[in-house]
């Protein structure tokens, strides 16, 4: 070959490897991991390159293949494509036309969680500001599971044992399979439409990844984030999350987890109470202490000055305040800090029942106003005597005293 | 047709308690006031314990009737 004659132009020389190339090799599967992908956006072909442990190959999907996939292809996604190789000739480029496109064994799934994950979080839907605040006290607890499930049965046997108080109204669903996404969303919606609940709980057993699939689908996971009901999910163990989980306003790691979250544990609220009443006793005692003292002194003071009616009623009033407090005070040395009742009884003490059990009577004029005064009625004018057991009948004879 | 929340639910019980219980820890009280918050506590303090010791959990399931309509079925 002379060193002018014969010589190709790249041009000649690309569309002749491309004579000898294109429909060689056609219905073809190739297999590798997808790097450098590119989703043309306005053209809505997709680019990118197939490699394994050696070697690269170019490959380009056009819109009218891409639009059938049930995936989104990203890098490191492990496929396998059918196509035909051909010549890109102006850059002189082998590529392969893709056709279609597979997922290699499970991994797409983790890269489909993955890539959903990643755009729900960009758009906010896991963010804190948005998770509501699961209810302390619910009085009813909406959970959405499949009725037959061991997950419903963890779920009852946990809320029974923590507190038996709530009430539990079940939405069963398919929590796998064709439709169980479906069935999910509706689910949310029908307890949100129903507001029966203050709490709604969504959970399913262990299992593999499709099992759990549902979880991960965007229509659960935005069911979940227009929830005005508070949502907390417990699905499958402790190590998986789904994208019901991050949506969720609260995730558990189990089912069973989740009952816990949901309920507060009766035994915590009792003692909660206990000691509550304990500081409501001690800052009774405190406060009548208080007073106390300052009666103490006011009496110092008003005992070298000219006695005065007012100071004396009020004296009296406090003494009256003092005699109660002094029952309370008494109570501070029994042991009234385990006991209810014993707390109820010296609360009752203080009332009207007691005070006639010590052999009080109350009188009560003809229209049943109870007389404080004995000028209230007149001679010979009937009236009531309340007393602890039964009532008599009386008639005032004399005035005693003005 | 869905039942309307409980007015007197225990969280407001609890509430109020703890409310009463706030102001009267304060100190600021008068006494009587604060014999009346007293008593109004120990009320409350009552109502949620009976509240509590009401201990049976009614358990239900969501259903769709033949018409569609949502409506409750009575499990335990």
């Amino acid at each position: 070959m002379s060193e002018f004659q014969d010589c190709y132009t790249v041009s000649n020389l690309n569309r002749k490897i491309r004579d000898l190339l294109e429909y060689q090799l056609i219905d073809i599967w190739v297999k590798g991991e997808i790097s450098n992908f590119h989703h043309h956006p306005s053209s809505g072909h997709m680019y990118f390159t197939l490699k394994d442990g050696g070697s690269e190959l170019r490959c380009t999907m056009f819109r009218m293949n891409n639009s059938y996939l049930k995936f989104k292809p990203s890098d490191g996604m492990e496929v396998r494509l059918f196509g035909l190789v051909t010549v890109y000739e102006k850059r002189g480029q082998v590529q392969f036309k893709v056709t279609n496109m597979e997922p290699l064994g499970l991994g797409d799934l983790y890269r489909a969680y993955e890539l959903l994950k990643r755009s729900l979080d960009e758009e906010g839907l896991f963010d804190d500001r948005h998770k509501m605040k699961i209810p302390p006290y619910p009085n009813k607890i909406g959970i959405i599971t499949s009725g037959s499930g061991s997950a419903y049965q963890d779920i009852l046997n946990v809320l029974s044992r923590r507190n038996p108080n709530i009430d539990v109204l079940l939405k069963s669903v398919k929590v796998q399979g064709n439709g169980s996404a479906e069935e999910i969303v509706d689910a949310i919606e029908i307890f949100n439409n129903y507001d029966d609940v203050d709490l709604l709980v969504i959970a399913r057993g262990g299992g593999s990844i499709e099992d759990l699939w549902s979880f991960n689908e965007e229509k659960v996971a935005r069911a979940i984030f227009d929830s005005s009901i508070p949502i907390i999910s417990g699905i499958g163990h402790e190590t998986d999350y789904t994208i019901t989980d991050f949506v969720s306003d609260l995730r558990a790691p189990t089912p069973s987890a989740a009952a816990e979250l949901a309920v507060p544990q009766l035994d915590d609220l009792l003692s909660y109470l206990a000691e509550t009443k304990n500081r409501l006793i001690r800052s009774v005692i405190q406060l009548l202490e208080q007073k106390w003292q300052i009666k103490d002194q006011l009496q110092k003071r008003a005992s070298y000055q000219q006695p005065i009616k007012k100071i004396e009623r009020q004296f009296e009033k406090l003494n009256i305040l003092h005699d109660r407090s002094v029952k309370l005070i008494n109570v501070k040395y029994e042991k009234w800090f385990q006991h209810t009742e014993y707390l109820s009884k010296q609360l009752l003490s203080l009332g009207p029942k007691q005070v006639l059990e010590r052999g009080y009577a109350i009188p009560f004029n003809q229209s049943g106003e109870i007389i404080r005064r004995a000028d209230q009625i007149s001679i010979g004018e009937g009236f009531e005597l309340k007393t602890a057991k039964g009532s008599l009948g009386a008639k005032k004879t004399s005035d005693i005293s003005k | 047709m869905p039942k309307k929340k409980k007015e007197t639910s225990f969280e407001n019980d609890l509430e109020r308690l703890e409310e009463l219980v706030n102001k009267m820890e304060s100190g600021d009280a008068t006494l009587e006031e604060s014999l009346v918050w007293f008593e109004q506590g120990m009320d409350l303090i009552r109502s949620c314990q009976a509240q509590l010791n009401n201990a049976e959990q009614k358990v239900q399931e969501l259903i769709q009737n033949t018409n569609g309509a949502i409506d409750t079925k009575d499990v335990k």
